[in-house]
């Protein structure tokens, strides 16, 4: 090799790169850490004024609920990651529950697990139309989601014509797996964990999810890097909707009463999680488990709400200040960034 | 000098876009160890061959040939597979992502399960770095790094890749004359290893500095291939522009009349500075230069779209204030945009209502338009410059491009315009509406109107102006006058080399 001599000072620099690095992490991580202090003093708070607030049930309460928002913010980051919105996922959350509801009525002896599949390709097929609406139509994912949530939920309206399913109709073994528990923690919580596990993985470790990332960061560079940005768009959307799917299941099995209204306003919910938890609306940053700290942190802030006995309308009120906290937050936090990484500027100056 | 069989032939490759074609049959060979410059005036079709090579347009016609095997390039991921690696003039990363990943994306080194091993990824790029002699921090995001370093970035990326063929388009156009050497360094060492390099630049120090080949294009084709050694500058600038003047440009003579706009001293750092120069009565001027020098936006600023640090521009005898498109408007200055279809019409409007805009409160009745006012408005000028239309209410984005620019002509001619500014009055439209266009400006100055015209095809400086001013990084170098431009003198100045010839 006969390459240019290597600088004296690369070796000088290594040593400040790696303390840099660690310092640039922590401003990173501190988006996690201010929901968990944010939490941590809720629940404190709360549980003073009404030490009832610990009791077995109501921690039950909100996990189980954190549980459906937390398998819907997941997808939905997957879906934000990549500069895209998914606004279906309430009408799909309806749908699914809605399908998977009347199936069990009609047919007692489905296993939960092939009512979970049932879900997820359901919501899998919305999710996978938006995709492709998306990709192909090439108009705003905003729009194209804004579309499919009012056709999905008009099409679980039709279909119910009104009817309810409730829980005496759904089978007994359904039902108890909505509330059953393995080792002390509930089913459902359980599988927001598996999905909160194995999307996390994925997006962090494989090629496949930081394909995700580099899109939302810079579409027009993610073509010239040969990524197929078009199939990995409708694969995003298909998980997305195939979470919601799930989700609907999820939310069968909790509250065995299932009408078309099933889900409405939900995807409100779930973009404030993810938009709460870090990932940024303009893609290409935040992760999965800052999503489910934010739909965690959400669910608890309506129970603490309804056990200090503040109106619930207030929740909306503060779910929006922390909304816009949040993306303060990171405007702040973006500009300290840049700012520090715009002075280490470059080495050859 | 390498002599054994080329590693990419570039064989009589066309591309046309719409009725503009853009380059026509082509071919060069590249060899390994070598850096090959391309050079041409702007529109030559240099980037379109490199966006051909990049794989993101397909030609219509011709071959381009690896180690002797044709190939086809339909994505950037086949010519990146092919090991062809671009470096655009903006480089291309994910801002939010860390540089390692940026080199390494699509071909992250795995480990256990598929997963991603982050330490051998971030190695690789020390590595990397290490054999370009750059210390860039490689956990670091993207995000903030200069210009200079992006380049080095993608340089990298091409180095991960075994890039054989690494094309570098007008690379140094953004840098300082410190990254510049640093990036010839680190060209020169690429090419050391055997890789064949592209190298567009519109500096002819930079060519003959680092390359050893030369092709020079104009008008979409093949001019010549020969080393560098063998090529004097001058006789590259000569090929560059060398074509007949045709009898195409109708400027009727005309004895220029009063001062009607007064420019003294504008400066908006760094983009332009201190910028003087006046345009009379029935006079046409022509500001030229390379992309990129500061005319669109010295002809923004005049007209208040941009703002600007100082100077005064004045208008009969009348100072505009400054950043107020509408106090200019109302002293009588029109500019005609360079990109008609994002600043200068609204696509989704009527032709009639992209006509009258500018001019939709003096024709409203107390407040409200009226369809026939503002018709019988638009007919009488679409009329007078022979816009083909089917109906005034259609769409403008339906019309052709030629008549989409008489539309915005017509639309600031029914303004009575005082100063009319045009920026690439005939960028992008067939050689007849050309002429109508040349004949339009021609007559409204010999009507009296001050014509100030920024344009980079030199046939039409030379053809229409009575003066030309060239413009390089910023500053006005040079007036000619009609008798001392020609395509050489404007060539020279625009490109800061001395006039031997």
């Amino acid at each position: 090799m006969t390459a240019a001599p290597a600088r004296a000072d690369s070796a000088v620099e290594l040593p400040t790169a790696v303390t840099r690095r660690s310092s640039l992490d922590l401003v990173l991580r501190a988006r996690e850490l201010g929901i968990v202090l944010a939490l941590a003093a809720l629940v404190a708070v709360t549980a003073i004024s009404n030490p009832r607030f610990l009791s077995g049930q109501s921690i039950r309460d909100i996990l189980l609920g954190t549980a459906i928002l937390a398998v819907l913010a997941v997808g939905q980051a997957v879906v934000v990651i990549t500069r895209n919105i998914d606004l279906s996922v309430g009408s799909v959350l309806g749908l699914s529950a809605f399908t998977v509801g009347t199936l069990l009525r009609d047919n007692p002896g489905l296993p939960v697990v092939v009512a979970l599949l049932i879900g997820a390709a359901v919501g899998g097929a919305c999710g996978a139309v938006n995709g492709v609406l998306v990709r192909y139509g090439n108009v705003p994912a905003l729009v194209v989601t804004l579309g499919t949530l009012y056709v999905v939920r008009g099409i679980t309206y039709f279909w119910a014509g009104g009817q309810q399913i409730n829980a005496d109709e759904l089978p007994a073994g359904f039902l108890d797996f909505g509330n059953a528990t393995f080792l002390g923690i509930p089913y459902l919580v359980l599988i927001a964990l598996l999905v909160l596990v194995i999307t996390g993985v994925v997006l962090r470790n494989y090629r496949l999810g930081r394909e995700l990332y580099a899109m939302g960061s810079s579409p027009q560079a993610a073509r010239l890097a040969g990524i197929s940005v078009g199939r990995r768009t409708i694969g995003a959307f298909g998980v997305s909707g195939a979470l919601a799917g799930l989700a609907g299941v999820l939310f069968a099995a909790r509250f065995g009463t299932i009408d078309a209204a099933a889900g409405t306003g939900y995807e409100l919910n779930v973009v404030a999680a993810v938009v709460v938890g870090g990932v940024a609306v303009f893609g290409g940053s935040g992760s999965v488990w800052g999503a489910a700290l934010g739909a965690l942190l959400l669910t608890t802030i309506g129970s603490s709400l309804a056990v200090l006995e503040i109106n619930q309308f207030w929740q909306q009120a503060i779910v929006g200040g922390l909304i816009l906290l949040a993306i303060g937050a990171d405007r702040l936090v973006a500009a300290r960034v840049a700012a520090s990484l715009k002075k280490r500027g470059s080495h050859v100056s | 000098m390498p002599t054994e069989a080329p590693v990419l032939r570039v064989r009589a490759v066309s591309k046309s876009f719409g009725a503009v074609a853009a380059v026509q049959g082509v071919s060069f060979d590249l060899y390994g160890g070598e850096a090959h410059a391309l050079v041409g005036e702007n529109g030559a079709g240099k980037s379109t061959i490199v966006k051909m090579l990049a794989g993101v347009h397909r030609p219509d016609a011709g071959t381009l040939e690896l180690d002797g095997v044709p190939i086809e390039l339909n994505t950037p991921a086949d010519a990146k597979a092919a090991g062809i690696a671009v470096i655009y003039q903006e480089p291309t990363l994910f801002p939010d992502l860390s540089v390692a990943e940026n080199i390494a994306m699509g071909r992250q080194p795995l480990g256990r399960f598929k997963t991603i091993d982050r330490t051998a990824m971030i190695e690789q790029a020390e590595q990397l770095f290490t054999r370009l002699g750059v210390s860039i921090e490689p956990s670091r995001p993207a995000r903030g790094l200069s210009i200079a370093d992006q380049q080095l970035v993608e340089i990298a990326k091409a180095l991960s890749a075994d890039a054989r063929v690494v094309v570098m388009d007008e690379p140094t156009a953004a840098l300082t004359g410190v990254e510049v050497e640093r990036l010839f360094a680190v060209a020169r060492s690429l090419r050391d290893h055997g890789a064949a390099l592209v190298f567009i630049s519109h500096r002819f120090e930079e060519v003959t500095a680092l390359c050893e080949r030369v092709t020079i294009m104009r008008d979409g084709r093949h001019v010549s291939t020969d080393l560098v050694s063998e090529v004097s500058v001058d006789e590259m600038v000569r090929r560059m522009v060398g074509r007949e003047l045709g009898a195409l440009f109708p400027k009727q003579e005309v004895t220029p009349g009063a001062v009607v706009l007064s420019v003294a001293g504008l400066t908006r750092d760094p983009v332009f500075v201190d910028v003087s120069f006046e345009v009379r009565a029935g006079e046409i001027v022509a500001l030229a230069g390379l992309v990129g020098s500061g005319r669109s936006e010295v002809v923004q600023s005049i007209f208040g779209v941009d703002p600007r640090d100082a100077g005064t521009v004045t208008v009969a005898g009348k100072t505009l204030k400054p950043a107020s498109p509408r106090a200019a408007m109302a002293a009588g200055v029109a500019l005609v945009p360079e990109d008609r279809r994002q600043q200068g019409l609204v696509m989704e409007l009527s032709i009639e209502r992209n006509v009258t805009l500018p001019r939709s409160r003096a024709l409203s009745q107390l407040g409200f338009l009226t369809g026939s006012n503002e018709r019988r408005s638009a007919k009488e000028w679409t009329q007078r410059l022979k816009t083909k239309y089917g109906r005034l209410q259609d769409e403008v984005g339906t019309l052709s491009g030629g008549n989409q620019q008489k539309v915005v002509l017509a639309k600031w001619l029914a303004t009575a315009p005082k100063v009319l500014i045009v920026d690439e009055p005939t960028r992008g439209i067939d050689v007849g509406t050309k002429a109508e266009v040349h004949r339009l400006m021609s007559s409204l100055a010999a009507e009296g109107v001050a014509v100030l015209m920024v344009s980079s095809e030199l046939p039409e400086v030379l053809g229409m102006a009575d003066r030309v001013l060239v413009m390089r990084e910023g500053r006005l170098v040079a007036e000619l006058d009609r008798e001392r431009a020609t395509e050489e003198s404007v060539m020279f100045a625009a490109m800061g080399q001395e006039a031997t010839v």
